[in-house]
């Protein structure tokens, strides 16, 4: 499980996060949903460190972070370990063929073996139907297809949490369908997924659990059902501004 | 021109090997150092403050080393810096150069090295945050991060820049003529000097450097087609 408690991200002239404390259940499916600019990314970037939170405690698992005081570069690794993460933008290694992507962090990383790290990788490739692009690079990918090597790259780590920062949104609807389809599957499999999306339709079906983020404040934290029949006012007029 | 093609047969066996005894070493082993210098400072002026007071401190004092280094190599030009090198420091008892080799060597290594951390600068700072952050999630540390994804992809980028400082290099060798070094130029003068042959000797040496630089040329070419296909 993953808990953050009073978490407050500070910029010179905005508080992305003020004092926020939720938590994200393992081996469950968690969507962060809210208005642009609301501090989705940055609470998604915060429990993988790579924004530092201002200040605020960060539990992960067996580790307990005091984000008031400086961290280590060993309690980042250790945090980061958990986790995998899918980025909005197209994030492969363009230097990489799609079969180096996925054996780079384990390799290099982990200190996996190269023909171990290949036979995963190969493994993984299979699984999700995706042998055919094993020796191609980044660029001669669609973005669909990118973005399902991204997760699959993710996934060779073997994070404890995969987390994914509107993986979708810089898609056509086809190939959205495409990655939402490999999303649908790992949520059937109990992997433990926190993903921000503004796809209302995926978040009702898939998601286990709902976090609303509105102008850095959590807005609602809850049951998936319960958050699509508030009665809220502010939920209900940003459910009102969604397209489903 | 039947003149000019016995000039030719005669004496381009001797400027050959003195390109293959001075002009290619020069430039080779004065590349290979140059650019070590160039990525050293590179790293130095694109690295971040890290949160150790110390090791901040520490940065700075080496941001503005690497910074001053690059600024004089590229407001001087490269003949005086041999002379300064070569002539001045020994006459001012500093000796640390005795040899015109170490001498030339030095003058040009450090003169690539500031250009070429110039382009290798650029190259880094063109490699995109997204690509960092994804190399950090996957747990990778700093180093990590640069050695296996921000360092290669910066490599292609940076090869038309640093193809051009080789090119530049291999024929600013011919400055080692000025500090006694008989290379390619110096030797082409000495035998002009004898047979008077003034521009055929000097339009033979030319010919020669540009045959060296086209090779060099298409060499670029295919390099950059090669890694072409690793591109966005
Ligand atoms: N480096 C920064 N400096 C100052 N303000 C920032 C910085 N990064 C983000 N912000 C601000 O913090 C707020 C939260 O940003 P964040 O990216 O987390 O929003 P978001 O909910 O992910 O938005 P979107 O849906 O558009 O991706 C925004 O108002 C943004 O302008
Ligand atoms: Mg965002």
């Amino acid at each position: 499980m993953i808990k953050v408690e009073n978490l407050s991200k500070k910029y010179p002239d905005k508080n992305a996060l003020d004092d926020i404390s939720v938590t994200f259940p393992a081996e469950e499916t968690t969507a962060i949903v809210g208005p642009s600019g609301s501090g989705k990314s940055t609470l998604l970037h915060s429990l993988n460190l790579l924004e530092r939170p201002t200040s605020g405690r960060l539990i992960v698992d067996e580790l307990d972070l005091n984000l008031d005081k400086t961290l280590t570069k060993a309690q980042v690794l250790d945090v980061r370990k958990h986790f995998g993460m899918v980025f909005q933008e197209k994030a492969l290694f363009t230097h990489l063929t799609v079969l180096k992507n996925l054996t780079e962090g384990p390799t290099k990383v982990k200190k996996i073996s190269q023909d171990q790290a290949l036979e995963k990788a190969h493994a993984l490739l299979k699984q999700f139907n995706m042998e055919e692009l094993a020796n191609r690079y980044p660029y001669q990918l669609s973005g669909g297809q990118q973005q399902r090597v991204a997760i699959l790259r993710a996934l060779a780590m073997e994070p404890q949490y995969l987390l994914l920062d509107e993986p979708t949104s810089a898609l056509d609807p086809e190939l959205e369908a495409q990655v939402l389809r490999v999303l649908r599957e790992l949520a059937q499999k109990e992997t433990s997924m926190i993903i921000v999306t503004h796809n209302m339709a995926f978040a009702q079906q898939v998601a286990d659990k709902i976090v609303f983020i509105d102008n850095g404040h959590v807005g609602y934290d809850g049951k998936t059902e319960d958050f699509f029949h508030s009665t809220d006012p502010r939920i209900k007029q940003f459910l009102g501004a969604m397209t489903f | 021109m039947t003149d000019f093609i016995d000039l030719a047969i005669k004496y381009l066996p001797r400027l050959l090997v003195a390109a293959f005894q001075y002009t290619l070493p020069l430039t080779a082993i004065s590349f290979f150092f140059g650019i070590i210098f160039a990525i050293m400072t590179a790293l130095i002026r694109v690295a971040k403050a890290p949160q150790n007071e110390w090791a901040d401190a520490a940065l700075k004092i080496l941001k503005g080393v690497a910074a001053t280094y690059v600024w004089f190599f590229r407001s001087t030009p490269m003949l005086v810096q041999l002379f300064i090198v070569f002539y001045g420091l020994p006459n001012a008892h500093i000796a640390l150069f005795q040899s015109a080799w170490v001498s030339a060597i030095t003058v040009f290594s450090l003169n690539t090295g500031a250009y070429a951390s110039e382009s290798i600068r650029a190259a880094i700072s063109s490699v995109s945050e997204v690509q960092k952050q994804a190399a950090e999630s996957l747990g990778m540390t700093t180093t990590q991060v640069y050695l296996y994804v921000v360092l290669p992809q910066a490599a292609r980028i940076s090869i038309p820049p640093l193809s051009n400082s080789l090119i530049s290099l291999l024929k600013d060798t011919s400055l080692a003529s000025v500090i006694t070094i008989v290379e390619m130029f110096y030797l082409s003068q000495q035998i002009a000097a004898t047979n008077y042959k003034v521009l055929s000797m000097y339009i033979l040496v030319a010919m020669v450097y540009a045959l060296f630089t086209s090779i060099l040329s298409i060499g670029q070419h295919y390099l950059e087609k090669y890694t072409s296909r690793f591109a966005q």
